[in-house]
């Protein structure tokens, strides 16, 4: 029998990690992602790992940017306004292609916000907060087994790509509690193997190679060009190959509902109702929302479907990408809360009804 | 035939974009000198700032970084963590020190890190063209305050090396300048003993090195050092601040 341990998001979150052989943490305090650096202060020395409790977001994603040039596999993980200002180190390490796995627990914006579960980052997350030509892959877990699964596996996403990878969470993962299966431990990469298995890392060259240089400044632009022309095909082939989605119920639907993360499990609750009342409904799931999984919406039945609707908890950021893909073959309707209000499966249902004017 | 003087093995052959007079390259020399005295160029890791010397890898023999304007200590307290035996410092100037990065490096000094900090204060932004910096002196002109620094306007600079010494984690705080053939000697010697406290594991070693900038200065090399010496060693004295017993 599979052993299964009740665990907060966020806990579990610090435990995944760990077991994918992260060894380095850098945090700052902030509602609602507090455990997971309190956990690490507490267990990361006892895999051989640091933990620096920094001084600010920016020290912790640059500490991270050190770690991860010295050959580390580092986690960073922060909330809404705490992301915003790792921004600078986020394109940084795009711009010399390391990689770092990042964590928000998204809360209420903009601004200082509020503490509680948001969506609100999604073009944050997808689009880069951050200067330049880059991007960043981003999963969006829908609960604490399937995230604790994601960061699991981004570690290697980020390690094969070269780039950051972020976790969209929010507020509810991250402080609810769920029973999930904690996945194996795995090897860490020792210091002595760093070189052997990160050849571009800082190791110090010992006399037996040529120096290594982590450099982002290009003083001739020329260059530049050049450089962003052939690190972009990374992005090119991660739209090909990293897209993941789950399709519920698309044939004979009526209406196609398009949601993420936590607000996905409201709606497959909503569409419970919907179906009660004879209504027939389908969900897209994208579990990346960058790269957006486009091929998902292939599936919706031309024949039923009359509307799709995003459910978000934002004033609507997904649904630019839903329009994109959609080119305009449906309409497109939200529904939403924000500022850290949550949607509940019967106002999902009852805002259904109203756009599809079923009495 | 006996060398009596070489090319150290820590500088590459790569010309220096640096403009005359400028003193950077005597500090990356020094800095190199002791590395490969001390057989530990191969294990060094070296970390640039944002400012003239961002591209100062290309100049010194060793594994470098770059690091985001004022980020140094953090980038180095990363590095740091996952080669711990590993030589490591940060090379940051005025603007990027004592300006944008005065959080990250009074926080490396309260954790006591394991790194040296070869600090360039020449009392002026260079890279960016000659604006006012945290330790330009009241009265100096520069682009933003063209009418010289005024203590009612902009206050009175700060004296980095005052303050990283009230800090208990920074164990060796020394002021020192190039602007001199003796003064280079004891600037190196500085260095010697930033490293070796790194090695022991005392904490955190900070070395200003006062410097010069001829071209925003407006002023030619000769008059640069004059300046210097007249000027800012008034106000930012030579000094050993603190100095464990173990290194002296």
């Amino acid at each position: 029998m599979i052993k299964k341990k009740l665990m907060k998001g966020n806990e579990g979150f610090a435990i995944s990690a760990i077991n994918a052989g992260c060894r380095y943490y850098f945090g700052y305090p902030i509602t609602p992602q507090n455990e997971v650096p309190e956990y690490m202060s507490r267990e990361l020395a006892n895999y051989g790992g640091a933990f620096i409790q920094a001084e600010s977001e920016l020290a912790a994603i640059n500490m991270a940017y050190g770690a991860a040039a010295a050959g580390g596999r580092v986690l960073i993980t922060s909330s809404s306004p705490g992301i915003a200002l790792m921004q600078e180190g986020i394109s940084l390490f795009s711009s010399v292609q390391l990689p770092v796995v990042i964590i928000n627990v998204m809360r209420g914006g903009p601004g200082i916000g509020s503490i509680q579960p948001s969506q609100a980052d999604y073009e944050q997350v997808t689009r880069g907060g951050g200067n330049g030509d880059y991007h960043t892959i981003v999963y969006a877990p829908a609960s604490i087994q399937e995230a604790m699964n994601m960061i699991y596996k981004a570690f290697d996403v980020a390690d094969e790509y070269r780039n950051p990878v972020i976790i969209a969470a929010d507020g509810m993962l991250g402080q609810m509690m769920e029973p999930v299966v904690i996945p194996e431990m795995k090897e860490a990469i020792t210091e002595e193997r760093i070189s052997e298995v990160k050849p571009y890392a800082l190791t110090g060259h010992k006399n037996k190679r040529a120096k290594n240089v982590i450099n982002s400044v290009f003083l001739k632009q020329e260059m530049l060009e050049d450089y962003l022309n052939e690190y972009w095909k990374k992005y090119i082939k991660a739209e090909e190959e990293l897209p993941e989605w789950e399709n519920t119920k698309l044939e004979g639907a009526e209406v196609v509902f398009v949601a993420y993360g936590s607000t996905s499990r409201v709606v497959i609750e909503a569409m419970k109702i919907l179906e009660a009342e004879g209504i027939k409904t389908g969900l897209i799931r994208p579990k990346t929302i960058w790269p957006f999984p486009k091929k998902a919406f292939d599936e919706i039945d031309p024949e039923t479907t009359k509307k799709v609707i995003s459910v978000e908890l934002s004033m609507g950021q997904m649904i630019n990408d839903v329009k994109l893909v959609l080119e305009g073959k449906y309409p497109v309707e939200l529904i939403n809360r924000v500022g850290g209000m949550l949607l509940d499966p019967i106002e999902v249902a009852e805002r259904t009804k109203k756009i599809m004017e079923v009495k | 035939m006996n060398t009596v003087f070489e090319y150290t093995k820590g500088m590459t052959e790569t010309e220096l974009h640096y403009c005359p007079g400028c003193t950077h390259g005597i500090a990356h020399r020094l800095i190199m000198e002791v590395l490969d005295e001390r057989g530990e160029l191969g294990n060094c890791i070296g970390v640039t700032p944002v400012g003239c010397s961002i591209v100062g890898h290309q100049y010194m023999n060793i594994d470098m970084i770059e690091s985001p304007h004022g980020r140094a200590p953090a980038v180095a307290s990363g590095i740091k963590r996952v080669h711990p035996e590993a030589p490591v410092f940060t090379y940051q100037g005025d603007g990027d020190l004592a300006s944008i990065g005065t959080a990250e490096i009074i926080h490396a000094a309260e954790r006591g890190e394991k790194f040296c900090t070869f600090f360039i204060n020449n009392a002026i932004y260079g890279m960016t063209g000659g604006q006012m910096a945290p330790t330009t002196l009241v009265g100096q002109k520069a682009t933003t305050c063209t009418d010289g620094r005024q203590v009612e306007k902009q206050g009175k600079p700060l004296r980095m090396a005052e303050i990283m010494a009230t800090i208990d984690g920074a164990v060796y705080v020394e002021r020192v300048t190039i602007s001199s053939p003796g003064d280079v000697r004891k600037a190196k010697k500085a260095i010697e003993r930033a490293f070796e406290v790194q090695r022991k594991k005392l904490g955190f070693a900070f070395v200003e090195i006062l410097s010069t900038c001829p071209t925003n200065w407006g002023l030619a090399p000769d008059k640069a050092i004059e300046w210097l010496r007249e000027n800012m060693m008034e106000y930012y004295p030579v000094k050993q601040f603190k100095c464990p017993e173990e290194v002296k």
